[in-house]
């Protein structure tokens, strides 16, 4: 005799339903059962993770560059020596600190007399950065000068004549030029430092003479440390902060790099999302699938004596740890991608990019764990209301599920992702919604097709309603197929023709030096200039400074706009031009550019009209050296600032400009073989400021390279999400396939003819499929195109040849590949199987 | 003795095409604990229905059953099913393993899901008393029609139920396997006093159980 069953307590019930869960999970694995949702979960985790790593490398190299272009991490400049205090407190913080002054003096060498702007610096600086010396050999200065010695840059040189050793005499000091400055650490673009700049050592500074009361010196102390530091030093020094102290931090740094490379994630970020769509299809594919395989063995367990509660659990369980498994491998994929991508590109591997923070990859985890609670979790819930009627009446499928909730579930899901992708709503919503409205749309006429291909008079037509009468399984499985070709097609066609006339946009000779400070009486020189070193002469815009006083006679200050920048924007001076053109790389957004001779009159950015809130049609006051004059906003003007040309945010007509004193500033393009042509200019006009931006343009074309390089390994991961919806698709529809086979076979008919009968449907589910796929890559290239990267788009008749082609070929050699042993088993082992 | 069940004005009607159709019609009948009953009747007669509710699978329109002495239909579905696995075995005409476990593991399933210690060596020893002490760790899809049916015996006895629903356990094997089939389930009835309902068409078959019910259009018939 058997004894009696000891039933467990509790807590032995939730252990065992664990390892239930845990058992019927590997058994499962085993029947490959669970392979499509966790490859999709993979491939979604994977694809967040790559760009999510990739993104927060560079911006870390950015900022740890931008720190180098300040010489620290943060910096107070004031127009006073600083208190003690600042200096204990930062040490006490464990930071790193130095002092600097700046003040303007004449440089005296034998009768020459130059204004320079000496920088008295500490041992220890720059704090971040190096700066980068010719005193015999071009190298990495170690140290400052030493006291008694100078280091110049190029301009005071030149002006000068000055050679290495000679004596120069700055106030009371006689100083030895030890070494011509190459690269100083704050040559951002933006310093305006119209006076050659000097380094000296700041121990030679009291026997200069040079500082007494009145003196006009800039005091500067900088910060270094990490970030915990940094954020304590920074709130410490807020309370603190005197009038005349001005706290600078790497926000301020490289607006043109940091907008390029924002843009840059915002739209990886997006691309990566193609590939987490196409996971969720499949993961919502798999779970189904999954769900309907799964009935009997949940109304055996409830006959068995399993509660509701019970056997959701066991289920949860089993998607919690395979949701846990798929974010470990989907990071690790993720971290492994990037780095092969890094080391493939080689700008990338010689930047030596520091290692990623774990932010990008808790997200990811975030992601994937949303993605299976939208797709998988709630379908999951529907297990619960299995009746345990079902062992004895087989008919009885789940209950009735309230598909909005489940479609609703999902759509939030990626809703929310599409949102943090984007980093604005605006956009988020445009793509989602567009999106949502393809895949509706897409949906629909799949539908129609199928239906319509059934009433056509044609050979198969058994096979074509067939597939009509699974019209809307169908019409699904098209759409998800139709996105992983879109993926494909995209990578392939459209890809290339985008990135080539993305990176035309800043083409070899896009401007490489700025000339800043050119005086009316100067134009007609500098352009012969131009002209006798075979340069094109380049366009002279005039310029005024202006501050913003007043929009519709309402006088405005820093303080009526909380945002920073627009605060920022209304305490400082604006660039003024005028013209009576638009300028040839801008274009209207809004309103239309004036006729000739209209008067009173602007033209305004469209990015600085939204910050401060500007509409055609606002009076502006601006104030030019004490004189204000208002005109009325005509228009908004796109500008691409990083197209490396002169631009303005505020452009006026010509009449508002007459009576002011105007400088005139140019770009243009310098070849390497005529580099002299620069020192030339200087020793021609010495009052021009000629700013070299070959550096800035440099990285603006990395950053677009590892962009374009990054975006084929994000499409690859959209290519294998698409590859997994199609085999979910296949293995969703298998057992039906299977069940009919066995009955048409038992009914008589031939291999021969199931085969055909299954390479029809296939032939026709990726024609259909093929065709979608190249209307919406088409769709979505233009998109790309006009929307994001902001370039004319040229469509391929080749995309719809290989769309409708390659689906036809692909799908139905996977089909065949699914199905192709249904056709040589015998009914009843077919019958068996299912 | 309390009878160990007792279906009292057992009703069944469900909407067919708009119309009420009557599949049960005021059923009721007493069984005794040790007792074996077979419900006989042809195809749509309301057998598998009648089996459902007396297993609290399913919820009458009318009347009630009282299992072991407890109204079943007057707690909820989970102390139901808490019930039904304390209680009762079942044994299925297609037999119902679970495809992803293996023999032992379906055994051992009714154990783990009330937290038994010592499932496995229970399960060993069902499986051993039904003859497959070598198919252990074999897949249902490896097992013949008549040994998935040993299991599926060993698992409605692993839990030494009080009663035992069979529908019609033998319906999907040969007759020779059928009748080895039910002899072991007599048997194993017999040696652990369980209860016997079984639900049939075949009136041999009916024949070796204590008592017969015979349902036509959804009521019992003498």
């Amino acid at each position: 005799m058997w004894s009696a069953v000891a039933f467990g307590s509790r807590e032995d019930c939730a252990v065992n339903t664990l390892r239930l869960s845990w058992l019927m999970l590997r058994r499962d694995w085993r029947t490959g059962e669970w392979r499509v949702l966790l490859i999709a979960l993979v491939l979604a985790v994977g694809s967040i993770s790559t760009v999510g790593l990739f993104a927060n490398r560079v911006g870390l190299a950015l900022q740890q560059q931008a720190t180098s272009f300040l010489g620290a991490d943060l910096r107070l400049v004031a127009t006073h020596p600083f208190p003690p205090a600042y200096r204990a407190a930062a040490l006490q913080r464990g930071l790193r600190v130095v002092e600097n002054a700046t003040f303007p003096s004449m440089v005296v060498y034998g009768q020459q007399n130059v204004l320079a702007k000496i920088h008295a610096v500490e041992e220890g600086y720059p704090l971040r950065g190096k700066i980068h010396i010719y005193d015999g050999t071009d190298h990495v200065a170690q140290g400052i000068p030493a006291p008694g010695t100078l280091w110049a840059d190029k301009r005071l040189l030149q002006r000068m004549g000055l050679q290495l050793g000679n004596e120069v005499v700055i106030g009371e000091l006689r100083l030895r030029v030890a070494a011509r400055v190459v690269r100083d650490v704050d040559q951002s673009i933006g310093f305006a430092s119209f006076a050659p700049s000097v380094l000296i050592n700041a121990a030679d500074v009291p026997a200069s003479g040079l500082i007494q009361p009145g003196s006009r010196i800039s005091y500067k102390i900088l910060f270094a440390g990490d970030s915990a530091q940094l954020d304590d030093m920074r709130v410490w020094l807020k309370g603190q902060l005197a009038v005349g102290e001005k706290l600078e931090d790497v926000r301020d740094a490289r607006p043109e790099i940091r907008t390029a490379l924002e843009r840059a994630e915002h739209f990886l970020g997006l691309a990566a999302l193609t590939a987490v769509v196409l996971a969720g299809v499949a993961m919502a594919l798999a779970a189904s699938h999954f769900i309907i395989r799964h009935l009997d063995t949940c109304a055996m367990m409830r006959c068995l004596g399993a509660t509701q509660s019970q056997v959701l659990r066991i289920f949860m369980y089993q998607f919690l740890l395979l949701g846990v498994l798929a974010v470990l491998l989907g990071g690790l994929l993720g971290y492994a991608a990037q780095s092969v991508l890094v080391q493939s590109i080689e700008s990338m591997r010689e930047a030596a990019l520091p290692p990623p923070d774990w932010l990008p990859l808790w997200q990811a985890a975030a992601s994937g764990m949303a993605l299976l609670l939208g797709f998988a979790f709630l379908p999951l819930w529907q297990l619960k209301g299995v009746s345990p009627l079902r062992v004895i009446r087989r008919e009885l499928g789940l209950p009735p599920a309230r598909t909005s909730l489940l479609y609703a579930s999902g759509a939030i899901v990626l809703s929310a992702l599409f949102l943090w992708q984007a980093g604005s709503l605006k956009l988020g919503l445009t793509v989602l919604a567009g999106l949502v409205a393809g895949l509706l749309l897409f949906g629909l006429l799949a539908w129609l097709a199928v239906h319509a291909l059934a009433w056509l008079p044609l050979r198969g037509s058994h096979a074509f309603a067939n597939l009509a009468r699974h019209g809307r399984t169908n019409a699904l499985q098209i759409v998800a197929l139709s996105l992983g070709g879109m993926a494909l097609l995209l990578l392939t066609f459209v890809r290339a023709d985008l990135l080539e006339s993305w990176r035309g946009r800043l083409p070899p000779d896009a401007p490489n030096h700025f000339i800043v400070n050119i005086q009316p009486d100067q134009l007609a020189s500098i352009k012969k200039f131009f002209i006798q070193q075979q340069l094109p002469t380049p366009q002279l815009f005039p310029m005024v400074r202006g501050r913003l006083i007043a929009v519709n006679d309402q006088a405005i200050s820093g303080n009526d706009y909380p945002e920073t920048r627009a605060s920022r924007l209304v305490e400082r001076e604006f660039n003024l031009s005028w013209s009576d053109h638009l300028p040839t790389d801008n274009t209207l957004a809004q309103g239309v550019w004036w006729e000739r001779g209209t008067s009173s009159v602007l033209s305004v950015e469209e990015g600085i009209a939204e910050t401060l809130g500007i509409n055609i049609g606002d009076i502006l006051t601006y104030d030019v050296a004490g004189s204000p004059f208002s005109a009325k906003v005509v228009n908004l003007r796109k500008v691409q600032w990083d197209s490396m040309q002169v631009n303005f945010y505020v452009i006026t007509s010509p009449d508002l400009m007459k009576d002011y004193s105007a400088s005139y500033l140019t770009s243009f393009y310098l070849p390497a073989d005529k580099a002299h042509a620069s020192d030339a200019l200087i020793k021609d006009f010495p009052n021009l400021l000629i700013i070299d931006t070959e550096a800035v343009i440099e990285q603006v074309r990395k950053i677009m390279d590892q962009i374009a390089q990054t975006m084929s390994a994000v499409f690859l991961f959209t290519l294998l999400s698409g590859l997994a919806v199609l085999y979910a698709a296949l293995l969703a529809t298998q057992d039906e396939r299977i069940h009919q086979a066995a009955i048409l076979r038992t009914l008589g008919a031939d291999s021969r003819y199931l085969r055909r009968l299954h390479l029809t449907e296939f032939a026709v589910l990726g024609a259909l499929s093929g065709l979608f796929a190249a209307a919406g890559g088409t769709l979505l290239g233009w998109v790309l195109a006009i929307k994001v990267l902001e370039i004319p788009y040229h469509s391929s008749a080749l995309i719809w040849l290989v769309g409708v082609g390659g689906g036809m070929v692909t799908v139905t050699l996977a089909g065949w590949l699914a199905t192709r042993r249904v056709a040589r088993m015998s009914p009843l082992q077919v019958l068996q199987s299912v | 003795m309390a009878s160990i069940l007792q279906a009292k004005d057992l009703g069944k009607q469900v909407e067919s095409g708009g119309q009420p159709l009557v599949i049960l019609h005021e059923v009721s009948f007493t069984v005794e604990p040790g007792d074996s009953l077979a419900i006989l009747g042809a195809s749509g007669s309301g057998k598998s229905t009648l089996l459902g509710l007396l297993a609290g699978l399913d919820v009458p329109s009318s009347g009630t059953v009282y299992l072991n002495g407890v109204d079943i239909f007057s707690i909820d579905e989970d102390a139901r099913a808490r019930l039904r696995g304390r209680l009762a075995g079942f044994v299925f005409q297609s037999f119902q393993l679970l495809p992803a476990l293996n023999a032992l593991e379906n055994v051992m399933l009714p154990l783990e899901l009330f937290g038994a210690a010592d499932a496995r060596e229970r399960a060993t020893i069902a499986l051993q008393r039904v003859g497959l002490a070598a198919r252990l760790s074999h897949l249902p899809k490896h097992l013949s029609g008549g040994e998935q049916q040993r299991v599926a015996m060993a698992r409605a006895f692993v839990v030494q139920p009080k009663i035992l629903f069979a529908d019609e356990p033998t319906g999907n094997l040969d007759a020779a396997t059928g009748s080895q089939i039910i002899d072991l389930m007599l048997e194993l009835n017999g040696a652990q006093g369980t209860t016997l309902i079984l639900v049939t068409h075949d009136e041999v078959l009916a024949q070796q159980c204590g008592r017969q019910l015979h349902l036509a259009a959804g009521k019992i018939v003498p």
